[in-house]
C-alpha cells in the first residue's frame, strides 16, 4: 500500500464499462475540507465502493487513453446522475495507521467490485428511513456489483446511432457508438458491414480508404484524432472516404 | 502400545467412536470440493468437509486441553518410565496416516504423548479457523509435515462492513513463518485475511511445490502480486479467488494471465470472477488451451459470450463454468446466434456447475438448455431474470443441487424451482435491491413452495419483506434434514405479515424439528420466547447470528446455557448488557468467538470478562468517529479465546481488555 503523498484534489475518472459509457465522477479524497464539499451528500447514496474500474485493458488495446479527456473535464465539477454514485460526505476519519492509499477509498463508483470489507459508514439516508451499517447483510461485492449493473442501464439512454455512408456505396448504414471500445473495433465494424462494397472497389485498383466524421460544427474530421470517448460524444455522422479523396 | 499417560487434570478420554480411517492417505489430492459453490464465499461451513468447512473447534492450536506436552521426548514422568519404542512410532504414524478430519486428529492427539507426537508428525492439513488463536510460531513448532494451511481472519461481521479498515488479520507473519518450516507446502486457503502482494510473492518463493491457492473474501492484494503467483509456481494446479477486493490502480494493473509458463500447465481451477479489472483475453484463451486438466473455470464480466465460445471450444471437458457477462460484445449485424452457443453448451458434456450470467442477454438463456439436465448446481444471483426466464430453465433442471438466485424471480419462479427440483438441497435467494424498504419480490408464499417441493432441502439462505411463521413452520416439517437455515426479513422487527405476532413461534419450529441443525440466522420481530426456544432444542447449533431481536439479557442467557456445541455467536443491535455478557463466561472458552455490536454493553462489563478469563482476548473496537477518549458504553465487542493473548498488530482504534 503506497502513502498517499498527494494534496488535496479533485479530479475526474473515466469509467467505462463494456460499452464504454461515459461515467464522469468525482473523486474525493479524505484531505478535502468539507466546504470544499458539495451538498449532495444528503442525496440517497449507494454504499461506498473503494473500487475504480479501468476504462480500457492496458497496452493491449487500441482504444485510446483517457487522459485527454481527463484533464479536459478536470475543471468540470459534474455529479453523476440520479441514483448512481457521487462521492460521500466523510467527516470521519479513516484509519491513521495502515495504509493511506485506503483513504481514497472514499470513491463510491458504480464499477463491480468488491467493495469495503472494512468499515464504512452510513449507508444511505433516504428522507424515509436512516439506513443502517450492514443491514440487509449483505455483502458489500454484490452490492455493488448492482449498483454498477443498475448505474449502467441508468446511463445507458439506449444507444448513439450515426449514420454511415461510404463513397460509392449504394446505401447508407448506421451503428451505435456505444458498442464498441474503441476505434479498432469501430474499424472491425465498419469493415464488416460494408465489405461487398470494400471488395467491390478494391476490384478497382482503390485500396485506401479513410473513415471521417462530421462533427457537431458540421466539419469533416479524420477519426482517430481525439480519445474515443470524447470522438463518440462528439460525432454525428460516419463517412468512408476513398483515399484519394481523404488526402 | 505405551501405557497411556494421564495426563495432568485429567484422565485420558475415551478414545471417540469416530475415529474412522479414510480412504487414502493422499494428501496431495485436489480438496475443492465437487460443488461448486461449496467453497464459494458465502460461509458455508455446515457442508460436509470443504476446505472452508468450520467444523473443527480446536483449530490447529490446542481445542482446550491445558497441559503442555513434552515434546523432548518420552521423559517427562521420571526416570522408571522405558523410552519410547521407535517402531511403535512408526506404525503409529504409519496408521494416524489415515485420519484426516480435524476433530478425531485432535482426539487422538489426547491420548498419550506418544500419540501426540505421531498425530503431530503426520498431521496434513492445519486448519485454524481464527488467525489469532493460535501463532504461527507455536503452529509450526507442533505440527513437523504440514501440508496444507486453513486460516481464517476477520469475524463474520466485517463483510458488512461493521470491521473497521486496518483492523488485522495480516497473513504476513503466517507466511513467515510457514515458508522455513514446510518447504514442501502445497495448499494455502485463506478467508477473510489481508493478503499482500508481497506475502503472495513470499508464497511464490518459499513452496516450490505449491499447487492450489484459494482465497475468499480477502483483500490487500492486486494483479501483480497473482503474477507472481502464475509465474513462479509451477505446479500450480488451482487458483481460486472468490468475492476477494483487490487494490488495483488503473495504471498499475498487470497483465497476469500471460505470466502463467508458456508450456502445458497443470491448472485444474481457475476461478476469477471478482478480479474484476479487464485482462488479455487471448492469453486466457491460450491459457486455456495449454490446460488440459482444467476442469473449473470462471471468469470476469469482461468475457462476452462469443469469447465464452472460444473458451468453451478449448476446453470441453470442463465441469463447472463462470459464463462472465453472458452478453455479446459485436454489433448487432455480427452478434453470434443463440443456436450457435448453444451448440457450445452441448458439446460440454461435462458441464455440472454453471454460474455467472453478470450482464446476461436474456436472448441467450436458452442456449444453456442442452446442459440443464445434468446440472447439479446453477449460480443465477448475479443476474435479475424475472420468473418468465427463469421457467423454461428451471423446468429442465431435474438433477438440480444446489441453486443461487435473486428474488427478481419472484414467489412464482421459486414455485417452478419447487415443482422441478425435487433433489435440491441448497438454496439461497439474494435480494436485487438489498434495503430495508424495498419492495421485496420473494415471500412466505415462495418458501412454503420451496418446503413442499424440495423436501431434502439442507441448506437455505432466504432474503425476504414479508414472512409468516406458519411458512417457517411448514418448513421445520417438510425439511427435516435441515443443516443450515438463515431467514434475513429485511425489514427490523418485522412480524408475522399476517398475525402481526412475533416471529418466535416459526423460529421455535425450526429448532424443535429440524434436528440436524448447526447453523441459524434469525431475524424479523423476535422476543426472549425464540431464544428460550433455540437454547431448549437447538443442542447442536455452532453458529447463530442475532439482530434486532430479544428483549433482554434472558435472551443471551438461554443461548449459553442451552446452546452447548455453540461455537461462534454474533449478535447486533439487540438489547443485550452486561448482565447477558456475563451469564456466558463459562462458555466462552468453548467458543471460537463472540460478536457483539450495537447492545447495551459498557466497558465495566467487558473489562469483568476480561478480568475474570484471562485465556480469552477481549476486544473492544472504537468506530472512527469516537475520539472522545473514554467512553462507558461499548459499541463493538469482539472476543475469542486464545494460546498466546492479546495480540501485538492491533491498531490504536483495538482496546484489548
Amino acid at each position: 500500500l503506497k502513502a498517499s503523498s498527494q494534496p488535496p484534489y479533485i479530479s475526474t475518472i473515466l469509467l467505462s464499462h463494456q460499452h464504454h459509457l461515459l461515467l464522469h465522477f468525482l473523486h474525493y479524497t479524505n484531505q478535502i475540507s468539507p466546504h470544499l464539499l458539495l451538498p449532495h451528500h444528503n442525496i440517497p447514496l449507494p454504499l461506498i465502493s473503494r473500487f475504480r474500474s479501468t476504462s480500457q485493458p492496458v497496452a493491449f488495446s487500441a482504444s485510446s487513453m483517457e487522459i485527454d479527456a481527463e484533464n479536459l473535464s478536470a475543471t468540470e465539477l459534474r455529479l453523476g446522475l440520479p441514483g448512481t454514485s457521487s462521492s460521500e460526505d466523510r467527516p470521519k476519519k479513516p484509519s491513521p495507521t495502515v495504509g493511506t492509499k485506503r483513504a481514497l477509498e472514499d470513491t463510491t463508483s458504480e464499477a463491480s467490485g468488491t467493495g469495503s470489507a472494512a468499515g464504512e459508514d452510513q449507508d444511505t439516508t433516504t428522507p424515509a428511513k436512516a439506513q443502517v451499517v450492514g443491514w440487509p447483510p449483505v455483502r458489500a461485492y454484490r452490492k455493488n456489483t448492482f449498483q454498477a449493473a443498475a448505474a449502467k442501464k441508468a446511463e445507458q439512454p439506449g444507444g448513439l446511432y450515426v449514420k454511415v455512408s461510404m463513397d460509392g456505396a449504394p446505401y447508407l448504414r448506421k451503428v451505435d457508438l456505444r458498442m464498441y471500445k474503441g476505434y479498432r473495433e469501430l474499424r472491425e465494424a465498419l469493415n464488416a458491414l460494408f465489405t461487398k462494397s470494400l471488395a467491390a472497389a478494391e476490384n478497382g485498383g482503390d485500396h485506401q480508404y479513410a473513415i471521417a466524421y462530421e462533427d457537431k460544427d458540421g466539419d469533416l474530421m479524420l477519426v482517430g484524432d481525439v480519445p474515443w470517448d470524447m470522438f463518440i460524444s462528439s460525432c454525428k455522422k460516419l463517412r468512408i472516404m476513398k483515399g484519394s479523396e481523404a488526402r | 502400545m505405551s501405557t497411556p499417560r494421564s495426563s495432568s487434570t485429567s484422565s485420558p478420554p475415551q478414545i471417540p467412536q469416530s475415529l474412522t480411517l479414510a480412504h487414502t492417505a493422499s494428501s496431495t489430492t485436489s480438496s475443492s470440493s465437487a460443488s461448486g459453490m461449496r467453497d464459494a464465499a458465502e460461509d458455508d461451513s455446515d457442508s460436509p468437509p470443504s476446505q472452508m468447512s468450520e467444523d473443527d473447534p480446536g483449530g490447529g492450536g490446542g481445542e482446550g486441553d491445558r497441559w503442555e506436552p513434552d515434546l523432548r521426548g518420552g521423559n517427562g514422568g521420571g526416570g522408571r518410565w522405558a523410552p519410547p519404542d521407535q517402531v511403535l512410532e512408526n506404525v503409529l504414524e504409519s496408521v494416524l496416516e489415515f485420519l484426516t478430519a480435524a476433530r478425531d486428529r485432535n482426539a487422538a492427539s489426547l491420548v498419550c504423548r506418544s500419540w501426540y507426537r505421531a498425530e503431530a508428525q503426520t498431521r496434513r492439513e492445519l486448519f485454524i479457523g481464527n488467525c489469532y488463536a493460535v501463532s504461527p510460531r507455536r503452529a509450526v513448532e507442533r505440527f513437523g509435515g504440514v501440508r496444507a494451511v486453513v486460516l481464517k481472519g476477520k469475524p463474520r461481521f466485517a463483510d458488512f462492513s461493521l470491521v473497521p479498515y486496518g483492523w488485522g488479520a495480516y497473513v504476513s507473519p503466517w507466511v513467515a513463518a510457514l515458508g522455513p518450516a514446510y518447504p514442501r507446502l502445497e495448499r494455502i486457503c485463506l478467508k477473510r485475511m489481508t493478503v499482500s502482494d508481497a506475502d503472495l510473492a513470499l508464497v511464490a518463493k518459499s513452496f516450490p511445490l505449491f499447487k492450489e491457492l484459494s482465497l475468499v473474501c480477502c483483500d490487500g492484494f492486486s494483479t501483480l502480486g497473482l503474477a507472481d503467483i502464475a509465474e513462479r509456481c509451477r505446479h500450480l494446479r488451482v487458483l481460486d479467488l472468490i468475492e476477494d477486493y483487490l487494490e488495483d490502480e488503473e495504471d498499475e494493473m498487470v497483465d497476469w494471465i500471460s505470466k502463467f509458463p508458456e508450456s502445458n500447465t497443470s491448472l485444474e481451477s481457475l476461478v476469477f470472477d471478482c478480479v474484476s479489472v479487464p485482462f488479455n483475453f487471448n492469453a486466457l484463451e491460450a491459457l486455456v488451451a495449454r490446460s488440459p486438466a482444467l476442469r473449473r473455470l470462471r471468469v470476469n464480466h469482461h468475457v462476452s459470450v462469443e469469447q465464452l465460445r472460444r473458451l468453451m471450444a478449448r476446453a470441453p471437458q470442463l465441469t463447472h463454468l463462470g459464463t462472465g457477462a453472458f452478453r455479446s460484445e459485436a454489433v448487432p449485424d455480427g452478434a453470434m446466434s443463440v443456436s450457435e452457443l448453444a451448440t457450445s453448451f452441448a458439446a460440454s458434456k461435462s458441464l455440472i456447475c454453471l454460474s455467472g450470467f453478470r450482464e446476461f442477454n436474456s436472448e441467450y438463456l436458452p442456449a444453456i438448455y442442452p446442459v440443464c439436465a445434468k446440472l447439479t448446481s446453477l449460480n443465477f444471483s448475479f443476474a435479475s431474470l424475472t420468473s418468465e426466464e427463469l421457467k423454461p430453465i428451471v423446468r429442465n433442471c431435474v438433477n438440480l443441487r444446489t441453486f443461487w438466485v435473486l428474488d427478481t424471480v419472484g414467489d412464482e419462479g421459486l414455485k417452478a424451482v419447487a415443482e422441478t427440483c425435487s433433489d435440491l438441497r441448497e438454496l439461497r435467494v439474494f435480494p436485487l435491491d438489498a434495503t430495508e424498504d424495498s419492495e421485496g419480490s420473494v415471500s412466505d408464499v415462495g418458501l412454503q413452495a420451496i418446503s413442499e417441493g424440495c423436501p431434502k432441502l439442507e441448506s437455505i439462505l432466504y432474503f425476504c419483506q414479508r414472512m409468516t411463521n406458519a411458512a417457517v413452520i411448514a418448513m421445520s416439517k417438510n425439511c427435516p434434514d435441515l443443516v443450515v437455515f438463515r431467514l434475513c426479513i429485511m425489514g427490523r422487527h418485522r412480524p408475522d405479515r399476517i398475525t402481526g405476532e412475533p416471529m418466535d413461534d416459526g423460529f421455535g419450529a425450526i429448532v424443535m424439528n429440524c434436528k440436524k441443525l448447526t447453523r441459524l440466522s434469525v431475524s424479523g420481530l423476535l422476543t426472549d420466547k425464540a431464544f428460550a426456544y433455540i437454547g431448549k432444542y437447538g443442542k447442536l447449533i455452532k453458529t447463530l447470528s442475532v439482530a434486532f431481536a430479544g428483549n433482554s439479557d434472558m435472551s443471551l442467557q438461554y443461548v449459553f446455557e442451552g446452546c452447548t456445541k455453540l461455537q461462534k455467536l454474533e449478535v447486533r443491535d439487540s438489547p443485550f448488557g452486561d448482565k447477558g455478557l456475563l451469564s456466558g463466561l463459562n462458555y466462552f472458552y468453548n467458543m471460537r468467538f463472540l460478536w457483539m455490536n450495537s447492545c447495551r454493553l459498557t466497558m465495566r462489563g467487558c473489562s469483568e470478562v476480561a478480568q475474570q478469563m484471562q485465556n480469552l482476548v477481549v476486544e473492544v473496537i472504537k468506530d472512527h468517529s469516537d475520539d472522545e477518549g473514554e467512553s462507558e458504553t461499548v459499541d463493538k465487542l469482539y472476543l475469542y479465546r486464545s494460546l498466546e493473548g492479546p495480540r501485538n498488530d492491533a491498531p490504536p482504534f483495538v482496546n484489548i481488555l
